[in-house]
């Protein structure tokens, strides 16, 4: 047992768990967007599987790593708005017609790599950018300042999240159309257009946490490779109660028992089988929804379609 | 006249949102520089070109009825059971495990308590989202897709641990997979195609399920649950029950179809890793042939038997034509998308009738008792 605790692994856990926070921290975030506009995204799934994949095509492809980051946006801006349309104009049930996109993109990511890779292919993705002066800090600057650039962009999008929801009249107005659309409606606000956005956003968004498996952290492309990831990151916004700051909470949660458990794998004294232990976040999901659905109310108009009447 | 009109235009919505995906599959196909015609032609060859496909076709659609037909109780109740896959994982590990500790028993008996086996524990991974649901305001999508991923994790421990093939654990490659059942243990089949009875009882429980629903207070009660739960409350259903018994059968029909899968096609239990090595995605594809079905027991299944040809369709396809199966899965995606998107004309129409129905009872005397709007409403959120 002494082995877990010695400070370089405890570093190491606590290096990795930050890493692998990322993808959470893209998908989660978005979906906090396009649920305080009263949407729920379930495709987030099938939008990262094909973000994942669009990226590391094109970064295989041209070598160009910031171009394939840009094919998982498009991608991902792509899906959202089909799924803007589905959920806005044609007010379909959210929950199924997400399911409907997840299955899209399982499909169509493994359709592409079956046709265009046929095989396991790897990249070289984003590589560490240490920040000068304070990735020499001790101890800390190994943990958040020796990290790829998409480690760094996912944490920035914290704040920034948090300011536009809060802090900005897009904020209000996207928070007014989650909560009262009808109101909003009132005031002018279109309802559509805030939605049309938020859904994008979120899109795009779940198109980057794909890019950041395929071209950051795993820099490969495999058929499922998010493997429920996805649905998790929607957990995480109810987790995290619609808030930027507590999908951080939950996404460094998550990520840090991921993190634990992969050390576990690599350490012989602990025998705990490697399918038991994959388990341990999904149990964990399930223990803080039910921990965090009483504290917080869901927006009002979540998942509930907007008719003007006309 | 009309209202037939109506009615039929109404079921055959799903039929040309699924014309609008195979539409949509055949762009996608010209530009993958396939022929659509030589690619659905395959399709169409695998799915129903011989006896033996035809037996495939119904093979592959059991066990898409039987989870399908869990999906319209608990899309009926309001609760949308994403967890069709792990409930089928569990059914068929509980109905494996009776078979591999009882050998000596007649088999009659064994498939018997097997298939029991197989509903109780799809019973018990879609109860647990239910009761998460009613009394801790879990939501259902969530809590099912996190049990769906447990369950296959608890399927590779128990295949390459406590359930493995003792004659695996001699050999250097430890294949996860369980021993062969008995041969007495198998469901009858008709050689020598695949086909076995399980297609049969699927059948029967179609129906069952449309009298449960429709013909129970049981049924009801989950009916009137899903269409206004405010208004159950006050007609003294007791709704958080119900949402957990609509959740709880969803799962044990999923679980049925796990147990069969492994007493009629697979005699064993093997995994590949992921969910979909044992279930073949039936726990998703359940829930699109149930929707295709609107819903209803006895409409599920040609839905079934119409995914069940995609998907051995597929499998020719991709020799023939060289396109991946997994374009069938982006096109089930997109039949879901364009079915549910297409219920917007049902509410229109659903809507104009009812101005319709109003503006004729003006004309003669007030209402009587008007036509439940709120429930009209509350159907269509």
């Amino acid at each position: 047992m002494s082995e877990i605790f010695s400070a370089t692994v405890i570093i190491g856990i606590l290096t990795s768990g930050i890493r692998l926070a990322t993808p959470y921290l893209y998908a989660a975030i978005g979906e906090t967007f396009s649920q305080r506009s009263g949407v729920l995204n379930l495709g987030v799934e099938g939008q990262m599987l094909l973000g994942a994949f669009v990226s590391f095509y094109v970064a295989f492809t041209t070598g160009n790593l910031w171009l394939g980051l840009l094919g998982a946006m498009i991608a991902g801006a792509l899906m959202g708005l089909a799924m803007a349309y589905v959920t806005v104009n044609l007010q379909a049930v959210q929950g199924i017609s997400g399911i409907g996109f997840y299955l899209f993109g399982l499909g169509m990511s493994d359709l592409l790599f079956k046709m265009l890779l046929g095989t396991v292919e790897t990249v070289k993705g984003f590589s560490v950018a240490p920040i000068p002066v304070l990735s020499k800090i001790p101890v800390i600057g190994e943990i958040f300042f020796q990290q790829n650039i998409m480690v760094y962009i996912a944490f920035l999008l914290v704040p920034t999240a948090w300011f536009i929801l809060n802090k900005t009249t897009l904020g209000l107005k996207i928070r007014s159309v989650g909560e009262n659309p009808d109101a909003a409606d009132s005031l002018g606000v279109s309802v559509a257009k805030i939605r049309y956005f938020t859904i994008i956003l979120g899109g795009t968004l779940s198109g980057v946490a794909g890019a950041s498996m395929s071209i950051a952290l795993l820099n490969v492309f495999q058929q499922n490779m998010t493997s429920g990831l996805g649905f998790i990151a929607v957990a995480l916004v109810y987790f995290g109660a619609w808030r930027a700051w507590g999908v951080l909470a939950g996404a460094l949660l998550f990520s840090m028992v991921q993190a634990i458990q992969l050390r576990m794998q690599i350490i012989e004294s602990i025998s705990l089988s490697p399918d038991l232990a994959v388990m341990m976040p999904y149990i964990l999901t399930i223990i803080v929804l039910v921990a965090s659905v009483s504290r917080v109310r869901a927006p009002a108009a979540l998942t509930k379609p907007f008719d003007r009447g006309d | 006249m009309r209202s037939r009109l109506n009615t039929l235009f109404d079921a055959l919505l799903p039929v040309f949102a699924t014309l609008a995906a195979l539409g949509v599959g055949m762009i996608m196909l010209l530009i993958l520089r396939v022929s659509p015609l030589e690619a659905y032609g395959a399709l169409w060859e695998g799915a129903f070109g011989s006896t033996n496909a035809v037996a495939e076709t119904l093979v592959k659609a059991t066990p898409l009825l039987l989870v399908g037909l869990g999906i319209c109780i608990a899309f009926r109740a309001n609760v949308i059971n994403i967890g069709g896959e792990g409930q089928m994982i569990v059914g068929g590990i509980l109905a494996t495990q009776i078979g591999l500790t009882f050998t000596e028993a007649p088999g009659w008996l064994i498939i018997i308590l097997a298939m029991i086996a197989g509903f109780i524990g799809g019973a018990i991974w879609g109860g647990i989202p239910g009761i998460l649901k009613a009394y801790f305001r879990v939501n259902e999508i969530l809590s099912t897709v996190m049990m769906n991923a447990i369950a296959v994790q608890l399927m590779n421990y128990l295949l390459r641990g406590p359930m493995i093939d003792p004659t695996q654990l001699e050999k250097a490659s430890k294949i996860p997979q369980t021993a062969r059942l008995v041969e007495s243990f198998r469901l009858l089949r008709w050689a020598p195609t695949r086909l076995h009875i399980g297609f049969v009882i699927a059948l029967v429980l179609a129906i069952l399920v449309y009298i449960l629903l429709w013909r129970t207070t049981l049924g009801y009660r989950i009916r009137a649950v899903g269409q206004n739960p405010h208004a159950s409350r006050y007609g003294g259903i007791r709704v958080r029950r119900r949402m957990v018994t609509a959740l709880l059968l969803s799962g044990a029909f999923a679980g049925l179809a796990g147990a069969i899968q492994v007493y009629g096609v697979n005699y064993r239990m093997i995994t590949d890793g992921s969910a979909s090595g044992f279930t073949g995605a039936a726990g998703f594809n359940g829930i699109v042939a149930a929707l295709f079905g609107q819903l209803h027991p006895i409409g599920t299944i040609p839905a079934s038997i119409f995914f069940g040809a995609l998907l051995v369709g597929a499998n020719k396809m991709q020799r023939v034509v060289q396109i991946p199966s997994a374009l069938i899965t982006a096109l089930n995606g997109l039949v879901v998308v364009f079915v549910v998107s297409s219920e917007i004309w049902r509410r229109r129409r659903q809507r104009q009738r009812l101005a319709f129905a109003r503006a004729a009872e003006k004309d003669d005397a007030p209402p009587p008792s008007e036509i439940n709007p709120s429930a009209e409403e509350a159907s269509t959120s």
